[in-house]
């Protein structure tokens, strides 16, 4: 039934609702609504003064209008006039407007706050309440510029009424949160941590939200809220159930106080003080017992209300990480929810232990329930429950499971929703990856991945397994074989091909002894994908092909009528027309020496954290660092590329130090080390092409001011590259070129992890050469 | 809690109260996109989900759906409980709240939900007290429109400097006031009419069935 308003009946605004309710259309509604809307704006225009009780209706007839969706851009003045005035329902409504269409013109936010201004100071606290829950709401940075100073006034003066001080208290939560910086800190701070013993439990739950945010922003001033809070804590746990009264939600004493006093908890380590310890073990313990005594009522808010306080008290368990026996009562405990009828709980427990798995103390337990979790795996109905089994069994793998916990993710993959395969196949190569003994088992399950879901395995899983295969000698000859037979399937995905072609153009050879797969039946093989390919594949093939030629003389004939045919050498695309022209002249003209020296075998990577595990902790888009493939395209165009002119580098001395912090560490594969400084992504791809291009690593030079010949050889050809490098500084090198201008630039990095001091560098210009100096060198920035 | 969401089984918005600050068209996008999440689950699927990345709390009372998102380190049974003692407290206001209550009453609906919840908290979890709190103010009320009608001009004097007139309106608002019920009424008589006239109004009968009903 509809109920009766207590107070002031709006009447013309529920017509106005029913009229828009009994609207058949849109477009009749929208023309109702225009209707009204022209008739607001003209009584607000009209001459004659609106009465306050019209002003609030039509006031609430626009907010009930931008509430259906429609944009409304009057009536902020009518709303401030309202919020003025002294009636309280017009003030309510005023300010209801006020928090709800957020104006951002200054005049209007002057009014405003002065409008608050008038009712904080008014001693009236049903005004003064009002006025609090509309900075509340709106929290605007104007608002706490203009308020924050007063407000812990308010909220630690002893006259305050407590409905005052609660509002008050979560009031000041908010601007914290948007402005935390005008929410000064002072002396109210310690009045503040002593609210937590009000009386009036409304008080202290306020009181205990303010403090949980505050802590986290500077944790010494509320130190003492530690023992306040476990003190209270142990009173509400034993209490009798009629002893908090109203605080009391279907016979659970203060649920809501009890979790947001345990979450205050969570923001500090263990106490020190052993009695206090000894108190909150105790307290924790009661609340683990009371989850298993019978419920005291059917009623699902019951359950509900008594299984949050048990959760956050696990998770206040998991936060200290420190009683071993809490540790393992709490995984029992969950671990009896993994089987409830209810899926919420389910839901929860499968969470929690996410979180436990990770504690040395509980991992073990964890462990064991691995046969439930796999069962919630197969049988949840619900995708988000199953999520969270995946979530758990990969937070749970070790070194005996993984095996088992692998297989049943990939056989969970093949039926899993689209949404979360990508992180699933994450995942999977994570674990696979960390927990193999044997790697042939990785590449079979790398080999199984692609086959299964395909489209989501993203391109820093197959680097990455291309990266171990060429590292490990020992699965080399085993990953080509697998390739191989893998690719003999009618249909294999592209990444197959990809990570196929590779494999068989550097360790084909491993299996070309078998007539099963001689080297052409592994080229035909490969050329039977070809034109199946999008373009970024095919590239990858013609490398492969081209290394095929150097390593099976036999069928460089075969291989160089392929590439000889108009399909590639004519081919759209300049990236594969570029590579047939080239590999099939450097198959002509090479020498076998020099062909093999090009197309040496990879060397073995460097070893860095995989990308794999960056990505899954963002899971947000691919990671942008250059690919693989892109700095393999790089060096084999450097390779190729003409005499580009000769560079004229003369160096003066180099200095003895740097104080510039360059890192030229990025890598392959991995992800940077240290951020690179501004405007040094180009430089940091330049450095790193420089250290991954030659075959051989570069000479250490000892570290004196000595510059090698061989570095300055190389510039022949390379416009970029390293100078000079040793333990402490690399000297890098960058020149550009135009018609019979040139510009080079230094680039001095410190390798070190301190700052270097008192750095300079000089450039010292022989006489020769000053005459052709367009500008004197001058250092750049610092960065 | 970052938001809360009350819509309709059609996906229509009665209540929205946001805790962040959002551009209006960010809210828009927002509201419609987990709207259409929630409506896409099944009855017996799992109150909570992730979504983008919050943690959403949802439960369904006969035909409104109240939604909640709260951050990574809330706690969602206790979310499931401030819905309910939401609910609750609309129920005791109202007498057996129902959706239309909601829709035509909304700014009280607002007024409830701020007494309980301040800034994405729970303020005052006894439900007597703020129960009381809303009485109160709206005895505030009543007592002066109460002191306006027995001293029209004297009233008009002991109000603050207020500027604005005194309608008519208000002056004959003691018929008014006494006779709230028979005032809703012909509205209520209205749309049923309308409802019986063979017009559809779709959501009448669930509209108006008390939300603890199901």
């Amino acid at each position: 039934m509809p109920a009766v308003s207590k107070g002031d009946g709006m009447r013309g605004l529920a017509v106005f609702i029913s009229d828009i309710r009994n609207c058949k259309s849109k477009e009749a509604e929208i023309k109702r609504i225009n209707k009204e809307l022209a008739n607001i704006r003209s009584k607000f225009k009209g001459d004659k003064a609106l009465d306050g009780y019209s002003k609030k209706k039509y006031v609430c007839k626009l907010l009930f209008i931008f509430l259906l969706g429609h944009d409304i851009d009057f009536g902020h003045m009518e709303a401030v006039n309202l919020l003025s005035s002294n009636k309280y329902t017009e003030k309510q409504i005023g300010y209801l407007f006020i928090s709800v269409l957020v104006n951002s013109n200054s005049d209007l936010i002057r009014l405003i706050n002065n409008g608050i201004k008038n009712d904080l100071a008014s001693r009236n606290p049903t005004h003064m309440n009002l006025s609090l829950h509309c900075i509340a709401n709106v929290g605007s940075r104007e608002m706490a510029e203009a308020f924050a100073a007063d407000i812990p006034r308010i909220l630690v003066a002893g006259d305050t009424m407590d409905s005052v001080k609660q509002s008050a208290a979560l009031c000041l939560l908010r601007l914290n949160r948007t402005s935390p910086d005008l929410v000064p800190m002072g002396e109210w701070t310690a009045r503040v941590v002593h609210l937590l013993n009000d009386q009036h439990l409304g008080v202290v739950t306020s009181a205990t939200s303010l403090i949980t945010t505050l802590a986290q922003k500077s944790p010494d001033d509320f130190k003492t809220s530690v023992s306040l809070a476990i003190a209270r804590l142990s009173r509400i746990v034993t209490s009798a159930s009629i002893d908090l009264q109203d605080y009391t939600y279907y016979f659970v004493a203060a649920p809501w106080l009890s979790v947001k006093l345990l979450r205050l908890l969570q923001c500090y380590p263990p106490p020190e003080d052993g009695a206090l310890r000894g108190r909150l073990t105790e307290c924790l313990e009661t609340i683990l017992n009371k989850a298993q005594e019978p419920p005291k009522s059917k009623k699902v808010q019951h359950s509900n209300a008594k299984n949050a306080v048990l959760f956050e008290a696990i998770a206040l368990i998991i936060h200290h990480d420190s009683e071993p026996t809490l540790l393992v009562r709490a995984c029992n405990q969950l671990g009896q929810f993994l089987q409830h009828r209810e899926t919420n709980l389910r839901y929860l427990a499968l969470e929690s232990m996410c979180t436990l798995a990770s504690s040395e103390f509980s991992h073990e337990a964890v462990k064991t329930h691995i046969e439930t979790v796999i069962n919630a795996l197969k049988t949840e109905r619900d995708v988000s429950v199953r999520q969270r089994a995946v979530d758990l069994l990969y937070a749970m793998c070790d070194r005996s499971n993984a095996k088992q916990i692998v297989a049943e993710m990939l056989s969970y993959l093949e039926t899993a929703d689209y949404s979360i395969r990508e992180e699933i196949v994450l995942k999977v190569a994570v674990l696979a990856e960390k927990y193999a003994v044997d790697y042939t088992w990785y590449v079979d399950t790398i080999l199984n991945l692609i086959r299964v879901a395909g489209d989501q395995v993203s391109e820093e899983v197959w680097y990455r397994v291309i990266q171990i295969v060429i590292n490990r000698d020992d699965v080399q000859g085993y990953a080509a074989k697998t390739v191989f037979e893998a690719l003999q399937a009618p249909a294999c995905h592209e990444n197959l091909v990809k990570v196929g072609g590779y494999i068989l153009g550097e360790f084909g050879n491993l299996i070309a002894g078998d007539s099963r797969s001689s080297p052409l039946v592994q080229f035909k093989l490969l050329h039977s994908k070809f034109h199946l390919c999008s373009v970024p594949t095919r590239a990858l093939l013609l490398s492969a092909y081209i290394k095929f030629i150097n390593l099976f003389p036999e069928v460089k004939a075969t291989i160089q009528e392929v590439l000889r045919s108009d399909s590639q050498l004519r081919n759209a695309d300049v990236e594969l027309q570029q590579r047939a022209v080239e590999y099939l002249r450097l198959s002509t003209i090479a020498s076998t020496d020099i062909l093999a020296t090009v197309l040496e075998e990879m060397p073995p990577f460097p070893e860095r954290e995989s990308s794999i595990l960056a990505k899954l902790k963002t899971r947000k888009g691919p990671g942008n660092q250059p690919g693989a493939e892109e700095a393999r395209q790089e060096r084999e165009r450097e390779r190729e590329r003409s005499l580009n002119g000769s560079a004229e580098h003369k160096e003066g001395g180099a200095a003895a130090a740097a104080k510039t912090s360059l890192y030229p560490s990025a890598d392959l594969l991995g992800p940077t080390g240290p951020p690179p400084s501004t405007g040094g992504s180009l430089l940091v791809d330049v450095f790193s092409d420089s250290l991954q291009a030659g075959p051989a690593p570069l000479d250490l030079a000892p570290p004196n001011t000595a510059v090698s010949e061989d570095n300055f050889s190389r510039f022949i050809c390379k416009n970029n590259g390293v100078l000079f490098e040793n333990q402490l500084l690399q000297i890098g090198l960058k020149s550009e070129y135009r018609q019979n201008l040139g510009r080079i630039y230094v680039f001095f990095g410190n390798k070190t992890s301190t700052q270097f001091l008192d750095f300079s560098s000089t450039v010292n210009c022989p006489d020769l050469l000053k005459t052709n100096i367009l500008q004197p060198p001058r250092p750049a920035a610092q960065c | 809690m970052r938001f809360m969401l009350l819509f309709s089984r059609q996906g229509k918005l009665r209540l929205q109260k946001w805790y962040v600050p959002l551009g209006d068209q960010e809210k828009r996008r927002l509201g419609r996109e987990l709207v259409q999440t929630i409506l896409g689950r099944k009855a017996k699927m799992c109150s909570f989900l992730e979504w983008r990345d919050l943690k959403v709390v949802y439960k369904r009372y006969a035909s409104l759906y109240f939604c909640c998102a709260i951050e990574e380190q809330d706690n969602e049974l206790i979310t499931l409980e401030v819905i309910h003692r939401y609910v609750e407290l609309l129920d005791k206001y109202f007498g057996s709240v129902c959706e239309l209550d909601i829709i035509f009453n909304f700014e009280k609906a607002y007024f409830i939900l701020d007494e309980f919840l301040l800034g994405g908290e729970a303020q005052e979890t006894s439900k007597k007290s703020v129960l009381k709190a809303i009485e109160q103010a709206d005895q505030l009320q009543e007592n002066i429109d109460f002191q306006m009608r027995l001293f029209p001009v004297a009233g008009r004097h002991s109000q603050k400097a207020s500027s604005e007139l005194v309608s008519q309106s208000e002056l004959v608002s003691q018929s008014e006031l006494v006779s709230q019920s028979e005032l809703c009424l012909p509205v209520l008589v209205l749309v049923l009419n309308q409802g019986l006239d063979g017009v559809l109004v779709p959501n009448m009968a669930s509209e108006s069935s008390g939300l603890f009903q199901n």
